[in-house]
């Protein structure tokens, strides 16, 4: 029998893990929605935003909140970029051309870093406290982390819903064409999509790197878990992708305490291989 | 004899021939550059016949990983000699493909998140791989145990490169082989037809789910089988070299960058990229560590962007075309063109 | 002077050639149908103007400024708004999110509020149901809300591609008693109609098209007269 404080503990850590996890989903989501392209690398510019913060914080001495406005343009900057060099001239391939691009885009990310930086791993260290809540340890960083990116869902939430620019990104995800006719330039569109897209993954960096030490795979850890997260959720959904977050999170965290770190994700694997089957639309889709 | 046929014959002859070419002391490196292109373009292969059909599989390095562990550890355990190994890996993959597919293909998930279910199928192998580390080594994968002297047929381990260099050809033909009677098992416009509109071909009479699982199973088989030899002739396997979404990619591009839709296009497109991949670690060596991979990405997402059609494919298109342009006689249909 | 004037026309999509030199005028002021068979090349023409396809050859003005080639999103601001074959409103939005995209226009947002005012008043059920989800609303609803999103770029000429299409008979005489009064407050309108006898009825002058070619054109009480017209159209 389990010590029921060691299964809180993991309880927590799934939630404050899962906030993070919504995040970077909600940004990967919202240039899939638009776009309609997968970005396999979209992880790797979380990467490459973390390094940003970590120099940015190492050797220039920024303080850390604003070395994590520094990645967040570093972000804005990494998605239009990537949207105008690769995306933007094959818009009219094939589907599997678009994910391969970004997929050359990853191992160019990847080893780029490891040349630079080589694939030692690199931490922010921060004398943060760890907090005691009813006997649970909690890591203060993490429950800061948690509490950013629900400001900055929150944010998107109202970028989404209250401007212009906002409501067309999601018109755009529902008929691309009809969009056309309202007036809106489709390219203008795409590179605020991407340009949001990247500033998610600036934020995540940020919140990630005062947990995790970074180092050029940082990617692949994350990078499957937050496309089926991103699709779990279903298209510009919100509270989608929290609940998505939060149950793969959760599978996991729970996994690792009770068999190992990998069979936590496997089972989590599994789960989402499940619930595409039984909601392909996503895990809050309401049925036309 | 008719000119094409000549030269392919011209051409077999030449790759037959290559182990015993004057061409001092490379031949090993160069022998072993050229089995690593036969395997992995019969593994490219395998994946087209499943990507022609609009299914894009992220998750190939699923079957690699169940073939070759599935052979490596029945020997090491079991001491069974891989040739009955490989029908269990080949069994264990198809079954792992038919779990997978037939909800998909029921239920019609498609494009994208076929793409990502397959790629979780992809990491649900790898992860498995890792966390068996008892029986597999985990991530620092598993050597296969050593032929017993004057066992070297049964153990499937050969200490001459030309043996593998052979069997890969061998299989790399069985393969094409294979391709092309898909390829004239119906008529041409039914195939396509599956990968551009369901509906249209299943009232084409075509059982499109049992079709696709087919063609699906018989991708994940030739592919393990493909993973098996691979493990056979590195005589180690590790998660990260045969699961995993790098490999896994790796193939797809081969497979995208060769063209799909071409009998010939995953050889070129995996030749093309094990070259530069080869040829860059050469250039770079142990000097400057990533840079070989960074160019690498970067010439992946520059032919991406600038061959569209695929290198084999958009060749062979513009010279079909120009053929056709300059005699009057009945151009072949161009399956590239259907796919724009 | 014409404020929309097509001449010489032809367009279409890959290998297939859907326009063959179609010439079409519209007035300011006016209402101009355009009617014919199933695949005629009607919703081409439309998709010509609005810039959805780049003619192949002949122009294309408007106030006597060629549109051809220029990009869709440049026609709506120059003032014409196009009104799509099936409605496409956005199904996830609500009805007044769907209205405030119309007004994407940077010259229609400063006049947001006041065209969101014009358009409710125009169809009092879309007031009623602004926060509704679009995809939730009827067939006419739906209908109404795609023209009063393109009354919300505050257009010139408007095009009404097959507006009853999926709609029953009763929802159609109502919709058609609308788009009167949408043309009563000055909007000059080009529609594409399967309904041959409503829209004829309303129209000032129409335009046959058959096989992508122009097969008569003329004042609209002039063309539902004649012969062929009334057997293969009209149903009388």
């Amino acid at each position: 029998m389990m010590d029921p404080v060691f299964l809180a503990e993991a309880a927590l850590n799934g939630l404050l893990l899962a906030g993070v996890l919504a995040l970077l989903a909600l940004g990967l989501n919202l240039i899939f929605g638009v776009l309609d392209i997968v970005w396999i690398a979209y992880v790797d510019l979380v990467t490459v935003c973390m390094y940003a913060v970590y120099f940015l914080v190492t050797a220039y001495g920024w303080p850390l909140w604003m070395a994590g406005l520094g990645a967040v343009g570093v972000g804005v900057a990494l998605g239009v970029a990537v949207h105008l060099l690769i995306i933007s001239p094959i818009l009219g391939s094939p589907p599997v051309n678009q994910l391969l691009a970004t997929g050359g885009l990853l191992f160019f990310i990847q080893s780029f870093l490891t040349f630079l930086w080589t694939t030692d791993h690199r931490a922010i260290r921060l004398n943060l406290p760890i907090i005691q809540i009813g006997g649970v340890f909690v890591p203060f960083a993490r429950l800061l982390a948690f509490s950013i990116a629900l400001i900055a869902m929150s944010g998107l939430y109202l970028f989404l819903t209250r401007t212009y620019m906002g409501t067309a990104i999601r018109a755009v995800s529902q008929d691309r064409e009809a969009m056309r006719l309202m007036g809106a330039d489709p390219q203008r569109v795409y590179v605020v999509t991407s340009a949001a897209g990247g500033a998610m993954a600036g934020v995540a960096a940020a919140l990630l790197i005062i947990q995790y030490p970074v180092h050029p795979y940082f990617g692949a850890a994350f990078g499957p878990l937050t496309f089926m997260i991103c699709v779990l959720g279903g298209l510009g959904n919100m509270v989608g992708a929290f609940v998505a977050s939060f149950i793969l999170s959760e599978i996991i965290s729970f996994g690792g305490v009770a068999i190992s770190t990998e069979m936590g994700y496997v089972v989590a694997f599994m789960v989402f291989i499940v619930l595409m089957f039984a909601r392909p639309g996503g895990l809050l889709t309401r049925r036309e | 004899m008719t000119l094409p046929k000549a030269l392919a014959a011209l051409v077999l002859l030449l790759i037959a021939a290559a182990p015993f070419m004057p061409i001092g002391g490379t031949r090993q490196y160069v022998l072993h550059v050229l089995v690593q292109i036969f395997i992995w373009s019969f593994i490219a292969g395998a994946w087209s016949l499943m990507g022609r059909f609009g299914l894009v599989s992220l998750g190939h390095g699923a079957f690699l990983g169940v073939g070759a562990y599935t052979a490596t550890l029945l020997w090491n355990a079991f001491g069974l000699t891989p040739w009955l190994g490989s029908i269990g890996a080949v069994t264990g993959a198809m079954a792992v493909a038919l779990v997978v597919g037939y909800p998909c293909y029921l239920l019609r998930v498609v494009g994208h998140y076929f793409a990502l279910v397959t790629l979780a199928v992809g990491e649900v192998v790898r992860l498995l791989i890792i966390a068996g580390r008892t029986w597999t080594g985990g991530s620092l994968g598993l050597t296969l145990r050593p032929a017993p002297p004057g066992a070297s047929l049964v153990a499937v381990q050969f200490a001459d490169r030309r043996v593998f260099y052979y069997a890969a050809i061998v299989v790399w033909l069985g393969g094409l082989y294979l391709w092309r009677r898909l390829d004239r098992s119906m008529a041409r416009s039914a195939l396509e037809a599956i990968g551009e509109d369901e509906t249209a071909a299943a009232s084409m009479g075509i059982d499109v789910t049992k079709f696709k699982l087919g063609v699906t199973a018989l991708s994940a088989g030739l592919t393990a089988l493909g993973g098996v030899l691979y493990a056979q002739y590195i005589t180690y396997v590790s998660p990260e070299t045969l699961s995993g979404i790098g490999v896994s990619l790796r193939i797809v591009f081969a497979a995208v960058l060769g063209g799909m839709y071409t009998l010939l296009g995953p050889t070129v497109g995996t030749a093309l990229t094990i070259a530069l991949s080869e040829y860059l670690r050469v250039t770079f060596g142990i000097r400057l560590i990533g840079m070989a991979e960074t160019i690498y990405g970067l010439a992946l997402i520059l032919f991406i962007i600038f061959l569209p059609a695929g290198l084999y494919g958009g060749i062979s298109a513009r010279v079909r075309r120009r053929a056709a342009a300059g005699r009057p006689a009945f151009p072949r249909p161009s399956t590239q063109e259907s796919v724009e | 002077m014409s404020m929309l004037q097509l001449r010489n026309i032809t367009a279409g999509y890959g290998q297939f050639t859907a326009l063959w030199d179609v010439t079409l005028r519209v007035a300011a002021g006016e209402m101009v149908a355009i009617v014919g068979p199933n695949g005629a090349g009607k919703t081409t023409v439309m998709r010509v103007i609005s810039g959805l396809v780049v003619p192949r050859a002949g122009d294309l003005t408007f106030d006597g400024r060629p549109l051809a080639g220029r990009p869709a999103h440049e026609i709506v601001a120059r003032g014409i708004a196009h009104v799509p074959e099936g409605r496409r409103i956005f199904p996830a939005l609500t009805a007044v999110e769907n209205l405030k995209m119309g007004a994407f226009l940077p010259s229609a947002r400063r006049l947001f509020r006041e065209s969101l005012a014009r358009v409710y008043a125009l169809f009092p059920a879309l007031a009623e149901r602004r926060h509704q989800r679009a995809g939730s609303l009827s067939g006419g609803e739906q209908q109404m809300l795609a023209i009063g999103r393109a009354l919300m770029s505050r257009p010139r000429l408007i095009l009404l591609d097959e507006p009853s299409m999926g709609l029953a008979p009763v929802v159609v005489l109502r919709l058609f008693d609308l788009i009167q009064r949408v043309r009563r407050e000055g909007y000059t309108i080009l529609i594409v109609e399967q309904n041959v006898r409503q829209v004829l009825r309303l129209a000032d002058r129409a335009y046959l098209l058959e096989a992508g070619r122009l097969k008569m054109e003329g004042r609209s009480d002039d063309l539902s007269e004649q012969e062929f017209v009334r057997k293969a159209y009209v149903g009388l």
